[in-house]
């Protein structure tokens, strides 16, 4: 059998619960013929666990992305695993909890920085940690939910992610020199240990099957996963600072 | 395994995640309110009680795992 990722040597963040959409991606990566490894943050002993639900039990490295020891310490973590990558997922966010499902008006500004700097500007810097490893034809991806519009409940985590479109469009630029492609997967609600700490969350999960034009079922991440894979696969290769979206076509219909 | 075997290998699996001493964890306690154990907490202890007594734990009956005993009674009857 020949897979999608064949070869591939892939870091993957975000990984919590086997819930995770990075947990799926990891999955159907490791199906696909990837060798994965996990980044996990603060529960180490839970993402451990869960890394041996893989088909393939994965290492997991320790990163919290505004540590800049650990940012420091990626290439050499990595390298006792793999010799190199060729892609990355970024599956991180956080926002405090005035800046999700509380009133938008009254969030402080040091909380939207906090949630701007884990979920945007740690984009940026995962991509230059993992630099020193990747070549021509390497891929990086972020998960992101579509930050055009405004959202019930997901207020300056909206705001969070329309940074993240745009630094995308940034690396995108910066590293396309060096042959290294840089995307976005704008999913739909997908329920994850993080969509259900967002309040008011279910107002959108309950709207889109209704909404979406291909149907959605928020219980199944193969669907984000499956596209997180395709943008680190050699088949869309010309295709960089794109957000691909993976929401059963919602956001092409107005009602 | 009886239930009290799965109340015992359950309240090691908390004092693990959650600091809470063994002992503590009685059937008639409130995970939340009782034991003060945090959401990816109680993540991780139904994550290892899926692996130390071979249930398995949706997120959705999680929720309704409120007390001790109601842990014990699922993965007694579940596993």
């Amino acid at each position: 059998m020949t897979g999608l990722l064949d070869g591939k040597r892939l870091l993957i963040t975000g990984v919590i619960t086997d819930a995770s959409i990075a947990f799926h991606a990891a999955r159907v990566a490791q199906e696909q013929g990837a060798q994965v490894v996990l980044t996990g943050y603060g529960r180490l002993s839970l993402v451990e666990r869960i890394a041996k639900r893989l088909p393939s039990p994965a290492p997991v490295i320790e990163l919290d992305v505004t540590n800049q020891e650990h940012l420091d310490g990626l290439a050499a973590r990595v390298r006792e695993h793999l010799d190199g990558l060729d892609g990355v997922l970024h599956s991180i966010a956080y926002g405090p909890p005035s800046t999700l499902g509380a009133p938008f008006l009254d969030a402080p500004a040091e909380d939207v920085a906090t949630a701007v700097n884990v979920s945007a500007f740690s984009f940026k810097s995962l991509a230059v940690a993992c630099l020193p490893l990747m070549g021509r034809g390497g891929s990086i991806v972020g998960m992101d939910f579509d930050a055009r519009v405004a959202w019930p409940a997901y207020n300056w985590m909206g705001v969070a992610k329309a940074a993240l479109e745009s630094t995308t469009r940034y690396l995108a630029r910066d590293l396309g020199p060096q042959g290294i492609r840089v995307n976005l997967v704008a999913a739909g609600p997908v329920r994850t240990m993080a969509a259900k700490s967002i309040p008011g969350f279910d107002e959108l999960q309950d709207a889109w099957p209704e909404r979406a034009p291909l149907g959605w079922d928020g219980s199944d991440a193969t669907p984000v996963a499956k596209s997180v894979c395709a943008l680190l696969s050699d088949w869309l290769p010309a295709t960089t600072g794109s957000m691909v979206w993976v929401d059963g076509g919602v956001h092409a219909v107005g009602m | 395994m009886s239930n009290e075997d799965i109340q015992k290998g359950l309240a090691e699996i908390v004092e693990e995640v959650a600091g809470v001493a063994a002992n503590e964890v009685t059937e008639e306690k409130s995970f939340v309110d009782d034991l003060d154990i945090d959401s990816l907490s109680m993540v991780e202890i139904a994550v290892q009680a899926e692996d130390k007594f071979g249930v398995k734990i949706p997120d959705e009956q999680l929720a309704n795992l409120k007390t001790v005993g109601d842990a014990v009674n699922y993965i007694a009857t579940n596993k």
